[in-house]
């Protein structure tokens, strides 16, 4: 067994901590509770869903399509809460849970029962998902003097000093660890992305497994739809576009292999929080907004690349002389 | 009946039957889709696109992937766009947008090769990384201003008719076509496809091969962002977003097996048509441009699923 932190975990809290400390240095105001509050709020909608994303990775999949169910489930809430401005909160969870559930359900269906490759499968539901957001709202915007009081209210309201959204994002991370570690469902994941032959050898039912996989990243895709439209009170087409790129990129730094098999919830925590802070804190050093992509893309490679070095294997040279042999052994 | 089943299951017969069905309906629902003039201008469309599809076509064969290439082209047409306010002509201009382009491919087969990442991770960074140049340099303005001359390669026609742009799709395509079905390149390239470790074993060069095919389709995308520049007379930070996606979901359209190890250009070539007559035939019935994105996820996954859900249903003669 293998301990839970890793030494590139370690690795990148060590980067976090500089970087939160060069931050604070030139702008101390990023260390103060209301900005912290906000990266909290921003991180907890990325840190779930990339959550998700990591156990569509660990199986050897992806999903490419939950920014698209973000944006159709978020524009059919907000389309519910313009006609009936008093629907109960809990009515608008359920809605974007079941509907985002359905979303998923179809790729998992795809994936599972027609055996399809996930990337092909999400690659063409995030473009059926994205102009089905266009077809149900005609091209409209809904903008926020047009959303029912509860419905905004509810995501960005405090229990305990946290807002609902970081409560949200605990429980789905909390949820996710015992999941991953601690249940068999989740721990079947780790054998079909490490082995699949030998996963289906020893009796892992894996269109069950893959089923439940994109139903999960269905059901957070369409919460996490309804409480983005409400933090940003706007629902258009474009609703969190190449969000889902964000959540690989998270994955990724936090040392999710995307060819399957590997990936703990720390890590993806500490990729998504690496990813949120570049994100908030540029503004704060009077780096222009339009440096964001720049920078966060160099950011993505810099990690991956220490990532790769962190990892690589030694393996057995067993022809010493061929050239070939050793480009073998070091894969 | 059994030549006409193997002539059923060749995926480029049900596209040539596609091709004609949307031709047809086409030209039933409007009198302007049979016009030489308008079809040919038609093709403007989705040629920049179409090229890029041809050498990712190879990089996908190759069991890789290259999501940068909207960004390369942004990246380019930002280069080209800068060069041409110092003053730059033409010929510097299409230049520079080549050089950038396959520098910038040339990046990602660097780091994908050198530091053995997943293809899918490291262009997902390069992305946002040439991306987000082209947003740090411009920001919100625009370069509008290009030499004489220079709008004349996307805008430009031979004899009036054809697009010099299509007719630089045709002769890449050939020497594509030629190049991955008729040599020993694209045998090796179909054999690390489907096997990298047997192919390496036998003495084929992988990572060399993966490095120039990642540089090419760098290469291929400065081209498409020299036409796209020169067609639409402006570059923004925000052009040809999404256009990756496209020409991934063409290229799999086309046959190839996402996978790695499978497809054909030809195959590729007509889901390029495919795709610009209905993109085409539905602009003339005014048919709002999204509505083309859920067209093109519901054929991309009809596509795929179909063979795969025939083949359960009709039981396979032992």
């Amino acid at each position: 067994m293998r301990s839970p932190i890793q030494r590139r975990d370690l690795v990148l809290v060590a980067i976090l901590v500089a970087m939160v400390a060069a931050i604070s240095l030139r702008a101390p105001v990023f260390l103060s509770a209301g900005s912290l509050d906000t990266l909290i709020t921003d991180g907890g909608i990325l840190a779930m869903m990339a959550l998700v994303q990591m156990l569509a990775l660990i199986t050897g999949g992806i999903d490419l399509s939950i920014a698209a169910n973000m944006a159709l489930v978020g524009m059919v809430t907000a389309l519910v809460s313009r006609a009936h401005p008093d629907l109960p909160v809990a009515i608008t969870v359920a809605l974007s849970l079941a509907l985002g559930g359905i979303l998923g359900a179809i790729n998992g269906a795809l994936i599972a029962l027609v055996r399809m490759p996930p990337i092909v499968v999400t690659l063409g539901t995030m473009s059926l998902y994205r102009g089905a957001v266009f077809l149900v709202s005609g091209g409209a915007w809904v903008n926020a003097h047009e959303f029912g009081p509860g419905y905004l209210a509810f995501p960005t309201s405090r229990t305990l000093g946290l807002t609902h959204i970081a409560w949200i994002a605990a429980i789905a991370i909390l949820a996710g660890y015992v999941f991953l570690n601690h249940a068999a469902s989740g721990r079947e994941l780790y054998a079909l992305g490490g082995n699949r032959p030998a996963a289906r050898y020893v009796g892992i039912r894996e269109s069950r497994a893959l089923m439940r996989v994109y139903c999960l990243t269905g059901l957070a895709g369409g919460l996490a739809g309804y409480l983005w439209v409400a933090r940003y009170a706007v629902a258009y087409t474009e609703t969190a576009l190449g969000f889902e790129l964000q959540t690989i990129a998270a994955c990724v730094i936090g040392g999710v292999s995307t060819a399957g098999g590997k990936g703990q919830v720390l890590g993806c925590l500490l990729g998504a929080a690496f990813l949120v802070i570049i994100l908030n804190s540029l503004p704060m050093i009077d780096v222009s907004p339009f440096w964001q992509m720049a920078i966060s893309g160099a950011a993505i490679l810099a990690a991956v690349v220490l990532n790769s070095r962190g990892e690589a294997r030694r393996g057995k040279v067993i022809l010493p002389r061929a050239a070939a042999a050793e480009e073998v052994a070091r894969r | 009946m059994s030549r006409v089943r193997s002539l059923v299951k060749r995926w480029e017969t049900v596209l040539v039957v596609l091709l004609l069905a949307i031709c047809v309906i086409n030209s039933i629902a409007s009198p302007y889709f049979l016009d030489l003039h308008n079809l040919f201008d038609s093709t403007q469309a989705f040629t920049e696109k179409a090229i890029v599809a041809l050498s990712m076509t190879l990089v996908i064969i190759g069991r890789d992937i290259d999501l940068s290439v909207a960004a390369i082209i942004a990246l380019c047409s930002t280069a080209i766009g800068w060069l041409a306010t110092l003053g730059v002509g033409t010929t510097g201009l299409v230049a520079a947008g080549l050089a950038v382009g396959t520098a910038a491919g040339a990046f990602n087969g660097l780091v994908i090769t050198r530091f053995r990442i997943q293809a899918i991770v490291v262009t997902i960074g390069t992305m946002s990384l040439f991306r987000g140049i082209s947003y740090a340099v411009l920001g919100d303005t625009a370069y509008t201003s290009y030499p004489e001359g220079f709008e004349e390669l996307g805008q430009g026609t031979l004899w009036g008719l054809i697009p010099y742009e299509l007719i630089a799709f045709a002769i890449l395509a050939i020497g594509f076509t030629v190049v991955l079905h008729r040599t020993v390149i694209g045998r090796r390239l179909f054999a690390y496809g489907n096997n990298p470790e047997a192919a390496l074993y036998s003495g084929i060069a992988v990572d060399a091969h993966r490095f120039w095919l990642f540089t090419i389709n760098g290469t291929l995308s400065g081209l498409a962002a020299v036409f796209l520049t020169s067609r639409i007379g402006a570059t923004r930070p925000n052009i040809a977003t999404s256009w990756e996606l496209d020409v991934i979901a063409v290229v799999v359209l086309g046959g190839v097996s996402i996978l790695g190890g499978s497809g054909s250009l030809p195959g590729v070539i007509l889901a390029v048509f495919v795709m610009g007559m209905l993109t085409f035939g539905l602009g003339l019935m005014n048919v709002p441009g999204i509505m083309m994105s859920i067209i093109t996820g519901v054929l991309l996954i009809v596509a795929i699923a179909t063979p795969l859900v025939l083949r359960r249903i009709v039981p396979r003669r032992v």
